[in-house]
């Protein structure tokens, strides 16, 4: 019982690092764009299968074929807000969150138009499990998260070396104080934009990889990515990665005592937790 | 022809009834619920357990519906009415998702995604070949009725007060007023209503499956409800059948088109769907029928 409760621990310390992904994604256009985008979910299917088309069409191992999974989602990221959500800034947080449910739906609509809805897998070669001692684990697995790792620490570095990277922490932390410093809103926001769908696409092919596609998958990984986000403290980043951890931990144990299929009912727990006892997350400090 | 208009026409006026349950929580108090479907199929299942488990009246159906979907929508909302908007949106999807999980899995109970079957039709046996439209008739009336007590709802001090803690919260309890208790009663009205369109869809349709209860089927709702008119109960009706013939005219348009499977003409609708949400929020945000406001008396300074 110990050793299988272990087990399922470093499996959700794993995925958590691989939901911190996206979650992080989700976080920084919180914090620079002052709302909840849901179209995340159907960017991390963009990512997922910018990724597909270069590992299983054009035959790139998958630590390549993900920089397509990046730049594919962060540019249909920048576009879809350029033609769509740009157009409401200003608006209220909920109309733009309702405004990106509707973006979210046609981007995942347009994959489907494309690649049906079927499961597809990635080119990857099957590899037995390592077994370290008492403990199991999936080369694949270790593979997602050490890119996991790279992505959040190339993020870090960027944000705390950077002059872009700090003018966005300034705009993140207050915003008329940074637009009195010169900084431009709209240059942040788009910046923002492109690296968190970027990283969401990241977290759609990372999460692919370990099961498989269709143009849900960002979807059903949405509320343990938005439970990450708000157990962290919306608009943390450091907060997505500790709430990551958390809600990948919460969701291997509760196999423990729930079937597989309620992982994702867990995530809603934790978020209802959450907001009741400490409504800012973890390491959250706005309100 | 006419049975499909009839069943087109009764769609139109459950999701009506729909929308009205979402327009007293998100149109009259300002609190969004993604979740609308979750409530809605709360609804459904509880009279469907009750009647074909428990071989009680339809009636009687309908009415546990209505409670039920109102307690659980209290208590949903009362630990969480403080929150912001974005939050709240954010719990009411899970809260959604969270009941079609558990309808596809507690199999002992919903029998899981195989659904529930053999749901009672109300007077089916006598009415024969003329269920469809007596039901049409029935869900016409119901949604009339709905109408009728929202209006009043509204246009009550309750639904004053509704509408000043969904402009500013802080200014309304600086009133005296008790903002949890205000907006658990409305988002529990609200719920009641969702109950009783899930009732009516269970008891019409006979059988209900957990994969009706998708997400999709709230972005309808939303649709129809900003296409109508947020705060509005007639923009809601109206914005419900405008959605429910919008639908069916894609299935026509696109079912033309001869060289896209039956998949790609679901993603094009769905992306119709989602275009539809966008343009309106974009271009006409205050939907068809724009909400009335009560007139100030006298003149502004």
């Amino acid at each position: 019982m110990l050793e299988k409760a272990l087990q399922f621990a470093l499996n959700g310390l794993m995925a958590g690092t691989v939901l911190a992904v996206p979650a992080i994604g989700l976080t920084m256009i919180y914090a620079v764009l002052r709302f909840v985008n849901f179209s995340v979910a159907s960017h991390m299917a963009v990512g997922a299968f910018a990724g597909y088309i270069l590992n299983v069409w054009l035959g790139l191992p998958a630590y390549l074929a993900i920089f397509g999974a990046l730049i594919g989602a962060a540019a249909v990221g920048v576009a879809s807000d350029h033609v769509g959500l740009r157009l409401l800034r200003g608006q209220s947080a909920l109309t733009l969150a309702i405004a990106s449910i509707a973006v979210n739906i046609m981007l995942e609509s347009t994959i489907r138009f494309f690649f049906g809805s079927s499961p597809r897998d990635y080119a990857i070669p099957l590899q037995r499990d390592w077994v370290i001692g008492a403990f199991k684990i999936g080369p694949q697995q270790l593979e997602n998260v050490v890119i996991a790792v790279v992505a959040m620490a190339f993020l870090f570095l960027f944000l705390s070396l950077t002059i872009t990277g700090k003018a966005m922490r300034a705009v993140a932390d207050n915003p008329m104080l940074a637009d009195s410093k010169g900084i431009d809103p709209d240059h942040m926001a788009r910046l923002a934009i492109g690296i968190g769908m970027g990283l969401a696409g990241v977290g759609g092919m990372l999460v692919g990889l370990d099961t498989s596609i269709d143009p849900q998958v960002g979807f059903r990984a949405i509320l343990s990515v938005f439970a990450a986000a708000v157990v962290g403290g919306l608009g943390s980043v450091p907060g997505a990665v500790v709430g990551g951890l958390a809600i990948g931990l919460a969701e291997e144990l509760s196999l423990l005592a729930l079937p597989a299929t309620y992982k994702s009912v867990v995530g809603f727990l934790a978020i209802v937790l959450i907001l009741t006892l400490r409504p800012s997350g973890l390491l959250g400090a706005r309100t | 022809m006419t049975s499909y208009l009839t069943a087109m026409a009764t769609f139109g006026a459950i999701y009506a009834i729909l929308a009205l349950g979402l327009n007293v929580m998100w149109g009259m108090a300002g609190m969004v619920n993604l979740g609308i479907v979750g409530f809605y199929g709360f609804g459904a299942y509880i009279s469907a357990l009750l009647t074909v488990n428990g071989h009680t009246p339809i009636a009687l159906g309908f009415l546990a519906a209505m409670v039920g979907t109102a307690i659980m929508s209290a208590l949903v909302t009362l630990g969480l009415t403080r929150l912001r908007d974005d939050y709240l949106a954010i719990v009411t999807l899970g809260f959604a998702e969270a009941v079609r999980i558990i309808a596809e899995n507690e199999i002992w109970l919903t029998k899981g995604t195989d659904g529930i079957s053999g749901i009672p039709q109300p007077l089916k046996s006598t009415l024969g070949p003329d269920f469809n439209l007596a039901y049409l008739v029935f869900c016409l009336v119901v949604l009339a009725i709905v109408l009728f007590v929202l209006e009043r709802v509204r246009t009550s001090p309750f639904g004053r007060v509704l509408r000043a803690i969904r402009e500013d919260p802080q200014v309304a309890a600086f009133a005296g007023k008790d903002v949890l208790k205000f907006k658990v009663k409305a988002f529990a009205i609200g719920g009641a209503v969702a109950g009783l369109a899930g009732a009516l869809y269970a008891h019409y349709s006979s059988y209900i499956v957990p994969e009706i209860y998708v997400p999709l089927l709230t972005i309808y709702i939303f649709l129809a409800l900003t296409a109508g008119g947020i705060g509005n109960n007639w923009g809601a009706v109206i914005g419900a059948f405008v959605v429910v013939f919008f639908l069916e005219s894609t299935r026509f348009l696109i079912g033309v088109i001869p060289w896209f499977s039956a998949e790609q003409l679901a993603a094009l609708r769905e992306f119709l769907i989602g275009l539809g949400l966008l343009v309106v929020l974009l271009f006409r945000p205050r939907g068809l029928l724009a909400e009335q406001r009560p007139r100030l008396v006298g003149r502004a300074p």
